[in-house]
C-alpha cells in the first residue's frame, strides 16, 4: 500500500499544528462555536446530538495492520473502546473530547493517517473497490489513481469552498463494487482498442433528497490527462453550481438543470484550456512511483484447490456457511478474498470494538500480507488469504466474535447512525436494523432468501443509501411520530437504479412485518436461480404492493 | 478594514465608490455595472481604475479591458462561497491579468493561504488581523500537492527533482 514520504508527512504534521491552534482558540473562548464551525468542518469534527464526533479518513478504504491497531488504541484512549465504520470507508469516533482532538490527530499522523477531507464542502476522501488488486476481472488497481486524486485534491486552494461536498469513486472492474454511478464523479477504469488504460467519467450521480444516477460525459480520458479533466469538472461546478439553496447545490442538480450534453461541452472547453498549460500533465514517473506501492504481494504458487479447505467445508457446517457467504474468488490460484461481517445479529452495523480491531489486525498480519480494506457496505475485507488458511482465519475471527456468515444476505444491512446519534435524523435507524436482523436471524433461512440488501436511512439525507437498497427504508417524521417509507428495486452496482416507493409509510410496529411480507412475496414469485432483485426486475412492484396493502 | 498588499499592511490608495456616488479625485474602484455604463468617462479621467466583481460576475466580462485596470476586486459574499477562487485563477492564468487582485467581503484568516495560492495579492481583512496572524495563516502549509497560480513548485515536481539528484549521485 501507499507509504508517506517526507513531503506527505510534512503536510499532515502542519495540519495537526494548525488545528491545534484552532482548538486552543476555541477552548480559550477566543472563538465562538459559530466561528469555530468552519474550522472544525475542515477537519472531520462534527457536533452531534450528545458530543463532538471525529471522522477519520481511510483513503480508498485501505489500512495496514499497524494503522488498524492505532485506530483500536485511539478508541480505547479517547473514546469508549470502539469505532464505527461508515459507508464512506471511513471510521467515526462518537465520543472524543474536543480538548483531546489535537493529540488524537497527532497519534493518527504517526501512522500516516488524518481527518482531512472527511467533512466540509471540499473534495472528500476518494472511495474505491474493496477487492482492489485481488479481483479477477480487474483492468488496473483503482488505488493507484485514487492515491493520485487524494494528493491532488488535498487542500486544493481553488476547491476548498465548493457549493457542497464532493465525492469521487473509482472502479477498476466492470463489476462495480464502488457504486460509482451514485457519486458526484464516478471513474471507471477502461482499456481502449489499442490496449491503453484510461478513464470513463460519470458526473452528477448522488443520493440524498434528489437521487440521481450519474451521466457519462467522457468515454476515454487518457491517463496523463486525468487531473486536468477532473480540474475542469471542478471549475465548472465551482463557478456554476448553485449556492442559493443547500438542497440544490450538489453537482447532480447542475447537471440535471443544464443537461449532460451542455455539461460535457463546458467541461471539454475548460479541459482544452487547462490541458494547454501542461501544468496538470501527469508524468509517467509519478504514476510508476505510486504504482510500485500497490505492486502485487509475494503470492505463492499454489494449486487452486485446497484439500484442507475442502475437508473443513465437509466437517464443519458453520465454516461451510461462512465460506459460502463471506469468501469470494481471487485472481490468483490458491487464494481467496475474505469478507468480515460487521453486522452481527442484533448489533449496530459497522461498529467494531478496539479488541476486535486488534484481532483483525493480527489476522491480517498473519494471513493477508499485513493489509485490509474497509467496504462501503460497512464491513472489512482481507484481500489475499491462502485457501488452506481459511479454517484458521475463520477460527480466529470466531474467537473475536467476527465470524457472522451473512455477507450480502438480508442481515448484512447498511444503516446510518440515525436518531440515536445524529442531529438531522427523523427516525431511529440502528434499532430498526437490529429488529430486522433478529427477525431473520435463522441462517438457513437467510441462505434460502439469498442476496438481498436492505439499506436504512434515518432521514431524507440518505446516509444509509436507502435509494439503492434492494429494499430501502427511509425514516420520516409525521407530526412527531416516526414512520418508515419503503422503496424496492434499488441497486448501486453496474446496473444502478433508484428504488420505487411501494406505497404509504409504515409505523414502527408495522415495518418489520412489512419487510417479512416483501420477503415472502419474493419467495413465492421467484424462479430458479433468481435473486430478490432479479425477481423484482421481472415482476415489477405490483405483486409487492398487492401483498402489502391489499389486506390493510 | 485594513488592506494587506503583497504581505504588507498598507493604506488603501483606492476609494471604492457606489453606483450613485460622485467620483472623488484619484484612484477608484467601481462596480461592473458602472464600469460598463461609464467606461469612456472613467477611462478619460486618467487615474488608476479598479472594478469590483460580485459572485456570479465572471472575469470574462472584463477580459477585453484588462490592460485598463489596476485592480480587480473579487467579492466573497460569505466565506463559504468559493467562486472567486476560480475567478482569480482565470484572471491570472487565462486572461493574463498582471494587476492587483483584491479579496473583499467575508475574508477570514483561515482562508488567506488558499487566496494567495489562487493569485490574490491583496486582501481586505478585519481590523483584528495582525502581521503575526497574517504570517501564521498564509504560511500554514509549506508544501502543496497541486499547481496553482502562485508558482509554488508542487510536491510532485519536488519528488522528481529529488529522484533526479539521487540518480545523479549514483552515477558519480
Amino acid at each position: 500500500m501507499y507509504r508517506y514520504d517526507e513531503f506527505d508527512y510534512q503536510i499532515v504534521n502542519e495540519r495537526v499544528a494548525q488545528f491545534r491552534g484552532q482548538v486552543a482558540r476555541r477552548l480559550s473562548g477566543e472563538l465562538t462555536e459559530d466561528e469555530f464551525k468552519p474550522l472544525r468542518l475542515m477537519n472531520g469534527v462534527y457536533l452531534q446530538l450528545h458530543a463532538y464526533m471525529l471522522r477519520v479518513a481511510i483513503p480508498y478504504g485501505t489500512l495496514s495492520s499497524k494503522q488498524l491497531r492505532m485506530l483500536a488504541h485511539i478508541g480505547r484512549k479517547y473514546d469508549r473502546g470502539y469505532g464505527h465504520f461508515t459507508t464512506r470507508q471511513n471510521l467515526q469516533y462518537n465520543w472524543p473530547a474536543l480538548k483531546d482532538m489535537p493529540d488524537l490527530l497527532h497519534d493518527l499522523a504517526t501512522v500516516e493517517m488524518h481527518a482531512i477531507q472527511t467533512s466540509g464542502n471540499c473534495i472528500r476522501n476518494v472511495t474505491s473497490d474493496q477487492y482492489a488488486g485481488a479481483a479477477k476481472d480487474e483492468i488496473e488497481d483503482p488505488r493507484i489513481v485514487s492515491e493520485i486524486i487524494r494528493q491532488w485534491s488535498t487542500f486544493h486552494p481553488e476547491f476548498s469552498f465548493l457549493p457542497r461536498k464532493f465525492k469521487i469513486a473509482v472502479s477498476g472492474t466492470p463489476d462495480d463494487r464502488a457504486a460509482i454511478r451514485v457519486h458526484d464523479i464516478g471513474i471507471q477504469i477502461v482499456r481502449d482498442g489499442k490496449g491503453a488504460i484510461g478513464y470513463e467519467i460519470y458526473v452528477g450521480g448522488g443520493l440524498g433528497r434528489t437521487p440521481m444516477i450519474g451521466k457519462k460525459i467522457a468515454d476515454f480520458v487518457p491517463k496523463e490527462d486525468l487531473l486536468a479533466y477532473l480540474e475542469a469538472i471542478m471549475r465548472v461546478y465551482n463557478m456554476y453550481g448553485r449556492r442559493d439553496n443547500i438542497y440544490k447545490a450538489r453537482i447532480k442538480i447542475l447537471v440535471h438543470e443544464i443537461g449532460a450534453e451542455e455539461m460535457k461541452r463546458q467541461v471539454d472547453a475548460e479541459f482544452a484550456e487547462i490541458r494547454k498549460t501542461g501544468a496538470l500533465h501527469l508524468p509517467a514517473e509519478e504514476v510508476a512511483r505510486i504504482q510500485a506501492y500497490f505492486a502485487p504481494p509475494a503470492y505463492e504458487t499454489l494449486p487452486d484447490e485446497s484439500t484442507e479447505l475442502n475437508k473443513a467445508v465437509l466437517a464443519d457446517r458453520d465454516f461451510a456457511n461462512w465460506v459460502k457467504s463471506n469468501v469470494a474468488a481471487h485472481k490468483v490460484p490458491g487464494y481467496a478474498i475474505v469478507n468480515i461481517s460487521l453486522k452481527p445479529i442484533g448489533g449496530t452495523p459497522g461498529d467494531c470494538s478496539s479488541d476486535q480491531m486488534d484481532a483483525v489486525a493480527d489476522i491480517a498480519e498473519k494471513y493477508s500480507f499485513d493489509e485490509l480494506r474497509v467496504t462501503h457496505e460497512q464491513n472489512l475485507t482481507l484481500a489475499d488469504v491462502r485457501k488452506k488458511d481459511l479454517p484458521a482465519v475463520h477460527a480466529a475471527l470466531k474467537a473475536a466474535g467476527l465470524a457472522t456468515a451473512n455477507i450480502n444476505l438480508i442481515t448484512d444491512q447498511i444503516a446510518c447512525p440515525g436518531l440515536d446519534y445524529c442531529a438531522l435524523a427523523n427516525a431511529r435507524s440502528i434499532p430498526l436494523a437490529q429488529q430486522i436482523s433478529e427477525r431473520f436471524s435463522d441462517l438457513d433461512r437467510q441462505h434460502d432468501i439469498g442476496e438481498l440488501k436492505i439499506n436504512t436511512s434515518g432521514c431524507i439525507n440518505a446516509c444509509g443509501h436507502h435509494h439503492v437498497g434492494h429494499i430501502g427504508i427511509l425514516g420520516v417524521d409525521k407530526k412527531g411520530v416516526e414512520y418508515y417509507q419503503v422503496t424496492l428495486g434499488g441497486a448501486a452496482d453496474e446496473k444502478t437504479a433508484i428504488g420505487d416507493i411501494v406505497g404509504p409509510a409504515f409505523t414502527e410496529e408495522q415495518i418489520v412485518d412489512a419487510i417479512e411480507t416483501i420477503v415472502t412475496t419474493y419467495l413465492s414469485l421467484r424462479q430458479p436461480g433468481e435473486r430478490f432483485i432479479d425477481t423484482y426486475r421481472r415482476t415489477g412492484i405490483d405483486p409487492f404492493k398487492e401483498s402489502l396493502y391489499a389486506t390493510h | 478594514m485594513q488592506l494587506i498588499r503583497n504581505g504588507e499592511f498598507v493604506a488603501d490608495d483606492f476609494a471604492t465608490v457606489g453606483d450613485e456616488d460622485a467620483l472623488p479625485d484619484g484612484a477608484v474602484i467601481v462596480s461592473l455595472e458602472r464600469w460598463q455604463k461609464e467606461r469612456d468617462a472613467l477611462t478619460a479621467r486618467n487615474t488608476p481604475l479598479g472594478v469590483r466583481l460580485k459572485s456570479g460576475q465572471e472575469p470574462s466580462a472584463i477580459a477585453e479591458d484588462i490592460d485598463k485596470l489596476k485592480v480587480v476586486a473579487l467579492e466573497f459574499p460569505v466565506y463559504r462561497n468559493g467562486r472567486a477562487y476560480s475567478y482569480a485563477r482565470l484572471l491570472r492564468e487565462r486572461h493574463g491579468y498582471k494587476g492587483e487582485i483584491r479579496a473583499v467581503g467575508n475574508v477570514l484568516r483561515d482562508q488567506f493561504h488558499f487566496m494567495v495560492r489562487c493569485g490574490f495579492d491583496a486582501l481586505e481583512v478585519a481590523d483584528n488581523i495582525t502581521p503575526e496572524i497574517w504570517a501564521e495563516s498564509v504560511g500554514a502549509f509549506s508544501l502543496s500537492y497541486q499547481p496553482a497560480t502562485d508558482g509554488r513548485e508542487p510536491v510532485l515536481s519536488l519528488r522528481q527533482r529529488l529522484a533526479a539528484r539521487a540518480s545523479a549521485r549514483e552515477a558519480v
